[in-house]
């Protein structure tokens, strides 16, 4: 069953999104008329060079910035600011270096009553593997291990949406590898919509049922690839080599250096 | 004089041999051999000079000895670390708040920050005029001098760790939909703590400097006072250079104090280098 599937139910819908920045008296025209439609449970990629947008199209989904023109529809709603029921897991590290690993996962769990609250952290600090860790400060904890704790903190509240903002740029290419099959793993078992920014080709066809990719600066959906492979993914099947290629063609690259 | 001349030769003698020790006794060797030489350079400075008005370290030391046995020497080091102690105090319970709200709303920043940007440059020494003006010669003045001394440098640094706050984390917090206590309370209370120490840290260190000052010129009692007094009291200045050693000795005994809160795990992560 392809994620893909047009008879699936749509759950994040862009239309018509642009934004400009004002920069002194120089107006940046950042993205430029995206129509998008996520269906409810796909893993899609936006991949583009820096500086075309994704982040903002991807703060924009979340929240935290405003189109000039268009809207996104969640489940039918116009987004109109940030909502745990749809979750950041931030570039850098946005959890909090003062709180314990258990109480960064907690953060989105303080409305539920001790016992439950207490439940849910654990299971989710469990799935994303920090078991023992729940008492480590951030700072005790390698790069992958906070992005985990990052991972944790958006399960949680067991959102409907969750954005990745190149959550694994930090990391070294070895976390960087796992962390993407840990991704994929829980991914599998949670069914959530993730919507995922990369300038990583390889990223891209490793995680993504789709790989939207936008164009330099104003951001305008250039193509849309699906990656029709099961996981676990063969990264050296003629298939994956041929979905690299077409992507850096379509990024104006050539890879065979 | 002699064993001065032969300790002036002990830092040489340790440079030769300071390889051959492990590096733990080095870091305790190396800084003591330098004071110890230091101490004997001032000995042979008194003497070779033929100074009687400036003491040796050993008249120093017999005048410390003195002024333990008159009694008086707890009496100022009380006074003056009340006086520390309920200015910084007052300071950090109007300082803190303050500066948490100024620097989180917008409005209360634009309002207030050039009157305390304004008033910050304006030395707490010169404020003793008015200290005495309005307090009287007494606790009052020092301690409102300290309450100047410390409650900028608070407020300010405050302020400044609100404004520093990271925009990932603000967002965090939003995402996960805090808002008012509960937002003050569990980010930015939290994440600008650590900066908030490092100013207690500050002001601590202003407000000692200050209050020596302010026993000095407007007060009765206290080590700026002792200082003074040994002075015009027939140029005790082995008094004078024992109490400037006691103010040192607690400036530093201050820091170690304050230092320990640095510790706590909610801010160990604002002091590592990254």
């Amino acid at each position: 069953m392809s994620q893909s599937n047009p008879m699936q139910k749509p759950k994040v819908v862009f239309e018509g999104v642009s934004k400009r920045f004002q920069k002194g008296k120089e107006s940046l025209h950042v993205l430029n008329d995206i129509n998008l439609t996520v269906h409810d449970g796909e893993f899609v990629c936006l991949l583009g060079p820096s500086g075309c947008g994704k982040s903002t199209l991807l703060n924009i989904a979340g929240g935290f910035e405003s189109p000039d023109s268009g809207r996104v529809m969640i489940d039918g709603e116009e987004v109109d600011g940030p909502n745990s029921r749809r979750v950041f897991v931030f570039q850098e590290y946005g959890i909090f270096p003062w709180a314990s690993v258990w109480d960064n996962v907690a953060l989105g769990l303080r409305d539920l009553d001790q016992a439950e609250r207490s439940e849910v952290v654990q299971r989710t600090i469990d799935m994303v593997g920090l078991t023992g860790f729940e008492k480590s400060f951030p700072m005790e904890l390698s790069g992958g291990m906070k992005q985990r704790v990052e991972v944790a903190r958006a399960l949680a509240v067991s959102p409907d949406v969750i954005y990745m903002d190149e959550p694994f740029g930090a990391l070294d290419s070895l976390t960087r590898l796992t962390m993407r099959s840990e991704i994929i793993r829980i991914w599998e078992q949670e069914k959530k919509t993730i919507l995922f920014v990369t300038h990583d080709v390889d990223e891209s066809i490793q995680l993504a049922d789709r790989v939207v990719v936008l164009s330099a600066r104003p951001g305008e959906i250039s193509e849309i690839v699906e990656v029709d492979m099961d996981h676990p993914r063969d990264l050296g099947s003629p298939e994956y080599g041929k979905i690299k290629n077409r992507l850096y063609q379509l990024l104006g690259v050539s890879h065979t250096i | 004089m002699t064993i001065s001349i032969l300790c002036l030769l002990l830092p040489l003698v340790a440079l030769y041999f300071c390889d051959r020790l492990p590096d733990r006794a080095q870091n305790f060797v190396m800084p003591s051999l330098v004071t110890v030489s230091m101490v004997a350079l001032w000995d042979l400075g008194v003497v070779l000079s033929g100074s009687t008005v400036f003491p040796t370290p050993l008249q120093t030391w017999d005048g410390f000895i003195e002024l333990l046995d008159s009694n008086r020497l707890w009496g100022d080091i009380i006074a003056s670390l009340f006086r520390v102690s309920w200015g910084f105090f007052l300071a950090t319970a109007v300082g803190i708040p303050l500066g948490l709200v100024v620097g989180w709303r917008v409005r209360a920043f634009t309002a207030l920050n050039p009157i305390i940007q304004g008033l910050r440059p304006i030395s707490p020494i010169a404020w003793i005029p008015i200290a005495i003006l309005w307090f009287g010669i007494g606790d009052g003045a020092g301690i409102y001098l300290i309450f100047l001394a410390s409650f900028f440098p608070v407020t300010v640094g405050t302020m400044a760790a609100v404004r520093n706050i990271s925009l990932v984390h603000q967002r965090s917090a939003e995402n996960f939909g805090l808002e008012g206590m509960e937002l003050f309370r569990r980010v930015v209370l939290p994440a600008a703590l650590p900066q908030i120490i490092t100013s207690l840290r500050i002001a601590l260190g202003v407000a000692w400097l200050v209050i020596v000052a302010a026993e000095m010129v407007g007060m009765d009692s206290g080590l700026g006072y002792l200082i003074n007094d040994a002075r015009n009291a027939g140029s005790r200045y082995d008094l004078v250079v024992a109490t400037m050693g006691v103010i040192g000795v607690l400036g530093i005994g201050l820091d170690l104090l304050i230092r320990q809160l640095e510790k706590f795990d909610e801010v160990r992560w604002g002091y590592v280098k990254r």
